[in-house]
């Protein structure tokens, strides 16, 4: 805490400055809901019952660490996708099968924090087929296949610290990005074991490309871009004109390391960063990079064995920018800019500095011209810093308080978010001219307009994800609902539509038309295609096997009954494994699996699919284990017993179902 | 001979001696689910899991080509000499989707034993339970006849046509 009084005097600097701002901008002051919500808003947002909504919505949930669905117009919650977290109800981190889909190299991790869901996409728009999302705190990234709404692969990126500019795609998500928030020291031990004072000179970024499979999505790390040690923001791919580049927002150019608030605001402008990408996968491929220790850990699900795969990776492709010029530079950016967001002609980059008066917009061909004619206006830790000036296309001046991240509409328009002053501002990308304003409630983060940050946005809605909602729900004790809110945007003026609260915290989403969503629906899995190890097809492969302390128990369900429903002879320290399969080939009947005492949570098991729970009896005596999942009119018969004898019985294991054992 | 009287192809009455202890006690139970049931139904509720879910009627077209001009008539299905080869891949279906249910023997687990079955019921009855079973549910008086004593609504196991027809002369040979 140098100079303490100089930085209190900058901070009330900047809070008088928005004061200022905040009262000769009209729109920055939230209307009231009165004002604001029109006398049709709900019959644009009224789905009939039966009726589906037009828009599936992805939304991160924040610290929850999973990725919810909602319809829109409607805001109906259909679906929490749990994707770094555990979700005892499906079993997802608990059963044996999909534990190893949270292995890092620092064991199971049960937690991140995700932020951003970014859909595929064919030809730069979204095409349906999957969405990734970011972990932030433990680097990693995942991939929920849209026709069975699960994580189906989970990838830990190396050499990384706060994962947060991710995972933005390329226009065929040949590959999603990954940034460093965090500059850290690589190395080896010696070399990662520094003082904090010497972040400038030891603390490296790096982008990593992730190649996720075509067919089977499974990722893995192509090549990675060892950059400065300054904070990635946000980023995307450019398209069009720009595709083959990909742009990042960088703030901290200051290279603070304490009190960041005040020390990484110091700068006047920061970075956009412009990535060669294809330069980068063509000197990937030619052999120019160099393998570098990056141990981590790439997760899978293999749909045929209904089961997690992980493959563990010593070392990571890596390239230096130092060694190959024309692989980055910077453009200067005002001011810790956060969005980084390329219009749908992809001739148009946005920044938004959060601490910026204005909206900065580059245009493409100017970029090149620059890089061409080497008009740089200095470098930055030996990469080429590009004049402003020369690659400007103009600055939206005014534009609100905070500006933190944009989207496109189909009509040249464009939507920025402003978190200090509540509001979302449409303007045209074009001329640069302020369209319209409206008030958010409250200090909104993140805005999502279908397609919105791909060639071809769905103009209908902005949907908008506050950070805070207070007054506008039923209060709920200290911790409030999150929320967001649905704009109309196919007039000339934007009109609140509808209020919907979130669960986690609904940091970005992405939504895209139901129509490329629901063909791909899986509604069973096919028991004849199902290489579980362990599963059953049929009663008659249903058995019961001691292995040592290990009992194995091959059991099949249907509408409504177990089978075996009763097993005798597990003793006191046994470990006993039920791989349980649905025997059932139809939509919508899944069957639950519950048995008392267990310290793990149950199962879930769709039809045709095996999962297994361990359990590990604690005592001796008779242990009941029955359906969860509400099946038929017999699902409360649905039911049966473990019997377990002291460790020394001589109890035989026997495991029956009584009313099917013989040809009745 | 246990009381209730049932349907002899549905649910078969005849019990034997073997079974007869687990049966009375399956017996108290389904007296008990039956009281439950009536409850449900008398509240609109039912099964929660029904195989035409809420979401369905705004894919009408997916409905229409599963309606009753879809299902077989007599006409469609020929009996000749028992075919060993079908059997056999019936035979391999039943075990893994039809056999949690229903016994080859004459009595009733879940669904009725197919015990003589095909002198009971006529092939295309029995080709659109297997294939067709919500539409058979939905308009079909002896299907629906056949759920109320059954009370489980018997699932779609995703056959094709081909295996529906082995599965069906695996039933001859009962």
């Amino acid at each position: 805490m140098k100079r303490p009084l100089i930085y209190t005097g900058t901070m009330l600097g900047i809070v008088g400055g928005a004061f200022l701002l905040m009262n000769s901008l009209p729109g920055c002051r939230p209307g009231t809901t009165k004002t604001v919500v029109t006398g049709d808003a709900a019959a644009k947002v009224y789905v009939k019952p039966g009726t589906h909504d037009e828009f599936y919505n992805f939304v991160s949930g924040g610290f929850s660490g999973q990725l919810a669905v909602y319809g829109i117009p409607s805001g109906r919650l259909l679906r929490e996708i749990p994707v770094f977290s555990l979700d005892p109800e499906s079993g997802y981190g608990f059963s044996e099968e999909t534990k190893g889909m949270l292995s890092t190299t620092y064991g199971n991790i049960p937690w991140d924090d995700s932020h951003h869901p970014e859909l595929s996409q064919t030809d730069g728009v979204p095409d349906g087929k999957w969405c990734f999302i970011n972990g932030n705190n433990t680097p990693r990234i995942a991939l929920i296949d849209l026709g069975v709404f699960r994580t189906t692969s989970i990838i830990e990126i190396p050499n990384s610290a706060g994962n947060h500019s991710s995972p933005f795609t390329t226009g065929n998500s040949e590959y999603v990005v990954a940034g460093t928030r965090f500059s850290v020291p690589m190395g080896d031990e010696a070399q990662r074991d520094v003082p904090i004072n010497s972040y400038k000179e030891n603390f490296k970024g790096t982008i990593s490309f992730i190649h996720p499979e075509p067919e089977t999505g499974k990722m893995s790390v192509a090549f990675q871009i060892k950059t400065p040690g300054v904070n990635f923001d946000l980023s995307h791919a450019g398209k069009g004109p720009s595709e083959g580049w990909f742009f990042f927002s960088c703030y901290n150019t200051e290279q603070a390391y304490s009190l960041l608030e005040v020390n990484a605001s110091q700068k006047d402008k920061d970075f956009v960063m412009a990535v060669n990408w294809k330069l980068a996968e063509q000197l990937a491929k030619d052999g120019k990079g160099k393998r570098v220790p990056g141990k981590h850990h790439s997760n899978w699900w293999n749909e045929e064995t209904h089961s997690s795969e992980t493959t563990v990776y010593d070392d990571v492709l890596q390239l230096d920018p130092a060694e190959h010029p024309g692989l980055l530079y910077f453009m200067p950016c005002p001011k810790s800019p956060h969005g980084c967001d390329v219009d749908p002609t992809g001739n148009y980059i946005v920044g938004s500095g959060k601490l910026a008066a204005l909206l900065p917009v580059f245009k493409f061909d100017k970029i090149q011209k620059a890089i061409a004619d080497k008009d740089f206006e200095g470098e930055f830790a030996g990469i080429p810093v590009l004049r402003y000036e020369s690659v400007l296309h103009g600055e939206v001046k005014k534009p609100g308080l905070g500006p933190l991240h944009t989207e496109f509409d189909d009509k040249g328009n464009a939507y920025t978010s402003m978190f200090v002053s509540s509001e979302i501002v449409k303007w045209n990308v074009e001329s640069l001219e302020i369209l319209d304003r409206v008030p958010t409630y409250y200090s909104i983060g993140h805005l999502s307009i279908p397609g919105g940050d791909s060639k071809k946005p769905w103009g209908k809605y902005v949907i908008a994800y506050n950070k805070i909602t207070k007054d506008r729900y039923l209060p709920t004790g200290p911790e409030l609902t999150q929320s967001a809110q649905l704009y109309s945007i196919d007039g000339e003026k934007m009109e609140l539509l509808l209020d919907f609260p979130t669960t986690g915290e609904p940091h970005y989403a992405q939504a895209i038309p139901a129509e490329l969503v629901k063909p791909r629906e899986v509604k069973f899995y096919k028991i004849e295609e199902n290489h579980h190890p362990y599963v059953a097809k049929g009663e008659k492969e249903t058995k019961i096997e001691r292995r040592g302390k290990e009992v194995h128990v091959w059991m099949t369900c249907i509408r409504s009954h177990f089978a075996p429903d009763n097993i005798e002879g597990v003793k006191l320290g046994d470990e006993v494994y039920f791989h349980l399969t649905n025997l059932e080939q139809d939509w919508d009947v899944p069957h639950g699996f519950a048995i008392k005492g267990a310290v793990n949570a149950e199962l879930l098991v769709m039809p045709g699919e095996t999962q297994t729970l361990k359990w590990v009896p604690s005592k001796v005596g008779m242990w009941p284990m029955y359906c969860t999942d509400f099946c038929s009119a017999l699902h409360q018969e649905m039911s049966g017993y473990v019997r377990v004898s002291p460790a020394g019985s001589n109890v035989p294991l026997t495991a029956q179902t009584l009313s099917v054992d013989a040809e009745m | 001979m246990l009381g209730t009287k049932v349907s002899d192809d549905i649910c078969h009455a005849h019990r034997t001696i073997q079974n007869q202890k687990i049966m009375i006690s399956k017996k108290i139970a389904a007296i008990s689910s039956l009281v439950l049931i009536v409850g449900f139904t008398a509240c609109g509720g039912g099964e929660e899991h029904s195989s035409t879910p809420p979401g369905v009627s705004a894919e009408p077209a997916e409905v229409e080509s599963k309606a009753n001009d879809n299902l077989y008539t007599a006409a469609d299905i020929t009996f000749g000499e028992i075919d060993p080869a079908m059997v056999e891949k019936g035979r391999s279906t039943y075990d893994v989707k039809c056999q949690a249910c229903h016994s080859t023997g004459p009595n009733r687990v879940v669904g009725p034993g197919w015990k003589g079955i095909t002198e009971r019921r006529a092939p295309e009855w029995i080709m659109n339970m297997v294939l067709n079973v919500d539409v058979m549910l939905e308009s079909d008086p002896e299907a629906q006849k056949a759920l109320e004593e059954c009370l489980v609504r018997m699932p779609n196991q995703g056959l094709s046509k081909d295996e529906g027809r082995e599965v069906l002369e695996f039933m001859r040979t009962l």
